[in-house]
């Protein structure tokens, strides 16, 4: 590049500046290095985090929160409780009684997974990780369902119980997916909302099914 | 002009080896021939080239480094660690060439190209049987609609081996529903694509996969009224409709694929036969009830059929009941 061969500067102006080049912003992680702080400086993290999203799922508002910072703790304390409480069977009845704790678990996950392949294939822009953290965590109505059908079972198995329970459960089923539908439809083409949501409204009908059938020993 | 020939120099040269067009045969892998997947080929392998460049340069670079005050143990050291080195790319570029190539989710994507409205317009077409059987009819190979009907079914049977309080013995309940569902969607279809392929008719895998999945709409009506409407004679009215309906139409779709009288009776019998039972195998399986009715068929001074219910709710338990006697009382 021979034009710039005699570029100059004039004498007059001062040529001053720093020698080091400043680093410019660490981020967070490297300021203060998160291997040095108590331990319960980063359990609370983690816990405020996860209370954040499931308020975000109470009511479900059209926030980015639940997506951007996806984590897996939320889905797994819910899965293993929902897990627990729908162990019907007693341990020595003779024919299998209420679905088994691995039964449960392997229909949450394999179910979030087969959702989560379903709204890619058909051109999501949500990530595998995303989708599986907004589905785990949109559980939580039906966890809160469980709950109350239990405390309601406690009381009596008539019908009035089995009433109260179909509302409960009816009504938390649709808190479920209308509140998964707003997260996860949102990354699809406009027309292909439907194609996305039936499979979410099967999924959470099935665990519906499984609490509202639930009865104990 | 020296420097600056010097860089056009050093510009070419990385144009050079960086890619040719020229595409060396013997490396090529014939997995297909679709142009788009030679050229993710050929991108990947320039991608792998330069990052073999960059990585040589640096070994080369460490190595002229370290070599100089480790004498002759550390060339022989060096020369074992990028032996090893070299062996663990090659390793790993084949890996990940594989995995980039067969567990790409990309590859079923096209199948899952559909919209509502074309998934709605599946669903009721499939109920309604062709008649032009001359001319090959379109099969829409796609697997979003079939797989959603599988997952349907498997609820619906979920639903109906707990109101009959099915006792499995070795296995769970979900397990059960999900492999035969899934065994009969996967297993019949392979079968009937090795009959078409063994009788000659123009059907892929993939379309015999819709076919059959979409066939499968008249089974998920079928057992979702009559796993709730208890009526014997209810359910061989829609045994022999509505299946009888879907199995029509998936019939006459593969004669109009298939040439020759013998053929087309061996397919279309084996498809028949295959769908029909599947639905009866549905109902009297899973469906307690049915089998109790059907013990008092032995004897008409036997007593009516007593449910003693284990864990149903008592609404369904007294409708059950009243249902199985008034059953057994009339025959």
């Amino acid at each position: 590049f021979p034009g710039l061969a005699d570029v100059s500067i004039p004498q007059d102006i001062p040529v001053e500046g720093e020698i080091t080049v400043p680093v410019g912003s660490h981020s967070p992680d490297e300021d203060y290095s998160t291997l040095d702080e108590p331990v319960k400086d980063t359990i609370m993290r983690d816990l405020k985090a996860v209370g954040k999203k499931f308020v975000h799922v109470m009511y479900p508002r059209k926030s980015s929160a639940l997506l951007r910072d996806w984590d897996l703790w939320g889905p797994l304390v819910l899965c293993v409780s929902l897990a627990l409480m729908l162990q019907g069977g007693s341990a020595d009845s003779k024919d299998d009684g209420g679905p088994q704790f691995a039964e449960v678990f392997v229909i949450i996950w394999f179910g979030a997974v087969v959702i989560t392949l379903n709204s890619k294939l058909l051109g999501g822009t949500i990530s595998f990780f995303q989708s599986l953290c907004v589905l785990g965590y949109c559980v939580m109505p039906l966890t809160v369902a469980m709950l109350v059908c239990r405390l309601v079972l406690l009381a009596g198995a008539g019908t009035v119980s089995f009433i109260i329970r179909l509302i409960v459960v009816g009504a938390m089923f649709g808190w479920s997916t209308l509140a998964s539908t707003a997260f996860l439809a949102d990354s699809q083409p406009p027309n292909r909302k439907a194609l996305v949501v039936y499979p979410i409204f099967l999924f959470y009908f099935v665990i519906s099914w499984m609490i509202l059938t639930f009865t104990p020993q | 002009s020296g420097a600056p020939a010097a860089e056009w120099g050093g510009f070419e040269d990385n144009m050079q080896s960086g890619g040719s067009a020229v595409i060396d045969m013997e490396n090529m892998d014939d997995t297909s021939g679709s142009s788009f997947e030679d050229m993710g080929e050929m991108h990947q392998r320039m991608k792998e080239e330069e990052e073999e460049e960059e990585a040589e340069s640096e070994a080369g670079a460490g190595e002229e480094e370290d070599g100089e005050f480790l004498g002759m143990k550390g060339l022989r050291g060096q020369l074992g660690r990028q032996v090893a080195d070299q062996m663990w790319q090659v390793g790993k570029r084949q890996a990940s060439r594989a995995f980039s190539l067969y567990a790409n989710i990309d590859i079923l994507r096209p199948y899952f190209d559909v919209e509502p409205v074309q998934v709605r317009a599946r669903l009721l077409e499939s109920m309604i049987p062709v008649k032009m059987i001359n001319f090959p009819q379109k099969i829409a190979g796609e697997l979003y609609g079939p797989l959603m009907l599988v997952f349907t079914l498997v609820a619906i049977l979920l639903h109906g081996m707990k109101t009959s309080d099915t006792i499995i013995r070795e296995g769970t309940l979900m397990g059960t529903a999900i492999g035969t569902c899934f065994g009969y969607w996967l297993g019949v279809s392979s079968f009937m694509y090795f009959l078409a392929y063994l009788c000659n008719a123009q059907i892929t895998m993939v379309q015999m996969l819709s076919l059959l999945g979409y066939g499968l709409f008249g089974h998920c009506i079928t057992l979702f009224v009559t796993y709730n409407i208890h009526f014997h004679s209810l359910f061989y009215i829609f045994w022999l409709v509505v299946g009888g309906l879907s199995t029509l139409r998936m019939v006459a779709v593969l004669v109009s694929r298939t040439v020759g009288h013998t053929q087309r009776l061996i397919l279309c019998g084996t498809l028949a036969a295959l769908h029909m039972l599947f639905l009866l195998y549905l109902h009297f399986a899973y469906h307690k009830v049915v089998e109790g009715i059907l013990d008092t068929l032995e004897g008409p001074n036997m007593l009516p059929f007593q449910r003693v219910a284990r864990d149903i709710p008592v609404v369904s338990n007294a409708v059950l009941n009243t249902t199985a006697k008034t059953i057994a009382l009339t025959l």
